[in-house]
């Protein structure tokens, strides 16, 4: 039986589905613009993690900086997926 | 060409339930936003919206027009009810056979979609009531005018997302212009506040949850209304020939499509729309005073419209005035052109230009006179309307007193 996944590869798994890119090649320390992700790609990205983690991501397109959720680079959002993970228990 | 002119003019929105209502509300700078009402709001993280509140439908329908008639085919009706007894025309003979419908909607009878979808997916009902299909159709608005008026010329529904009613009432004006109708009822209708209407936009986290601000530095998002706008469009020297009150001419038309982006917007496709429109109109940038905005409230359209305003009126941007309404009643979607034709018939016949309220704080990319938070009285001969959809479709109308 394979190894259960871990957040972070999850995460990244997201990323790479979405920007069409292999796993290898989307690191922890890529930014979302590394990964050619644009906004609608984005929007996309916060609804799969939702729906894999079961979890509520306080975002809003209008203004990305200002959100709770860092989405500066995927080491970021891997930790503020852990944190809401973390909070839900 | 002939020309083509507003004499009447009816309206039902968070504002007011009638077109001078939603004027007065507009002058005084009335916000109609507030929190929503409507079963499982409870489930949404979006609870606030432009909602018509106090509506008892069976205060103006009998049972069997309630049965055929959804929220949008209601708020369509008694707009046209009101723009029709403003304009004194009543339809028959060759009058009836060369006047017609032309309404915007994006969503149709959504609220009859939802209620039967409840009523087979959850309560698990294995029948619904016969009418639903032409009660949720989205030409339902159009055929019940035409049927209430007896109008028997062309009829029809536009559907292009935010800008359907502008789309529609352009549709009206080519009709008139070109002489193939004498008369059109026209604007749009929108009633998808409900909890599918609202959890669908809220996916795509565009939404405000605390306020509509267009063109402010920390605006957050956009907030959905209701209502409808309908009006009737007369050609001129028919108005002028029976005595009736004019309210505005409708000069200029002209509709863009980006071909870019499915929810994005585009500086060049807004500006050639505005810049169409005024061509149309024969219109000079300088004649224009005010701007009914598209103004969403949402970071993209609010900077993406000032860049084409700026880039289409060069210096004259500065002196124009430019105000979003649905700062007040909320972005009523497919019938947000025709709630918002009122501020710019306000503008020109009245001279009072509608402010952009919950406005706090200046944007560089947003630096124009966007009226914030009171009305301004100042008379304008030329205004614009504006409407950008999502899909990249855009409609411009122009305006002038007469």
């Amino acid at each position: 039986m394979a190894q259960p996944q871990t957040v972070e590869e999850q995460v990244r798994g997201i990323l790479a589905e979405q920007a069409m890119l292999d796993l290898d090649d989307v690191t922890t320390e890529s930014t979302l613009e590394d990964l050619g992700l644009d906004s609608l790609g984005l929007v996309e990205v916060i609804f799969a993690i939702e729906e894999t983690f079961d979890v509520q991501v306080p975002f809003n397109a209008n203004e990305p900086d200002k959100s709770e959720f860092d989405i500066s680079s995927v080491q970021k959002i891997v930790d503020g997926v852990q944190s809401l993970i973390d909070a839900k228990t | 060409m002939r020309r083509v002119v507003i004499t009447g003019a009816g309206s039902i929105n968070a504002l007011g339930a009638s077109a001078s209502e939603t004027m007065k509300a507009m002058r005084e700078g009335r916000c109609g936003i507030g929190e929503l009402e409507f079963p499982n709001v409870d489930r949404l993280s979006i609870r606030i919206g432009g909602q018509v509140r106090d509506y008892d439908e069976a205060a103006f329908f009998n049972r069997q027009q309630v049965a055929l008639y959804d929220r949008f085919t209601q708020f369509a009706m008694l707009s046209a009810r009101e723009a029709v007894q403003q304009s004194g025309l009543t339809f028959s003979g060759d009058l009836a056979a060369h006047s017609g419908v032309v309404l915007g909607t994006a969503a149709g009878g959504m609220n009859t979609w939802e209620d039967n979808y409840r009523a087979v997916y959850e309560e698990g009902k294995n029948r619904v009531h016969p009418f639903v299909v032409p009660k949720l159709m989205n030409n339902a608005a159009a055929s019940h005018i035409s049927m209430e008026y007896n109008l028997k010329g062309p009829s029809f529904t536009v559907s292009t997302a935010c800008s359907s009613s502008n789309h529609a009432m352009g549709q009206a004006f080519h009709m008139i212009r070109s002489g193939a109708c004498t008369a059109m009822i026209t604007g749009g209708s929108e009633s998808m506040l409900t909890f599918g209407g609202i959890k669908a936009w809220e996916g795509l986290r565009v939404m405000s949850k605390d306020a509509c601000r267009p063109f402010s530095g920390n605006r957050n998002g956009m907030v959905q209304g209701e209502g409808a706008g309908v009006f009737v469009f007369e050609d001129y020297d028919h108005a002028r020939a029976r005595g009736a009150d004019i309210l505005a001419e409708v000069s200029g038309f002209a509709m863009t499509s980006d071909a870019a982006d499915i929810v994005m917007p585009s500086q060049q496709g807004a500006g050639r729309a505005i810049a169409g429109a005024l061509k149309d109109a024969r219109m000079s940038p300088e004649e224009v005073g005010y701007i009914n905005a598209h103004g969403t409230g949402t970071a993209a359209n609010d900077k993406t419209e000032c860049a084409a305003v700026a880039n289409v009126f060069g210096a004259h941007a500065d002196s124009l005035m430019m105000s979003s309404t649905k700062s007040m009643h909320g972005h009523c979607i497919g019938g947000t052109g025709a709630v918002e034709l009122l501020a710019c018939i306000m503008a020109l016949r009245d001279g009072v230009i509608a402010p952009t309220i919950g406005y706090e704080e200046p944007d560089p990319e947003c630096a124009l006179d966007v009226v914030p938070n009171e009305a301004r009285e100042v008379a304008v001969t030329g205004a614009l309307s504006n409407a950008f959809a999502f899909g990249g479709l855009n409609a411009v109308l122009a305006l002038r007193k007469v």
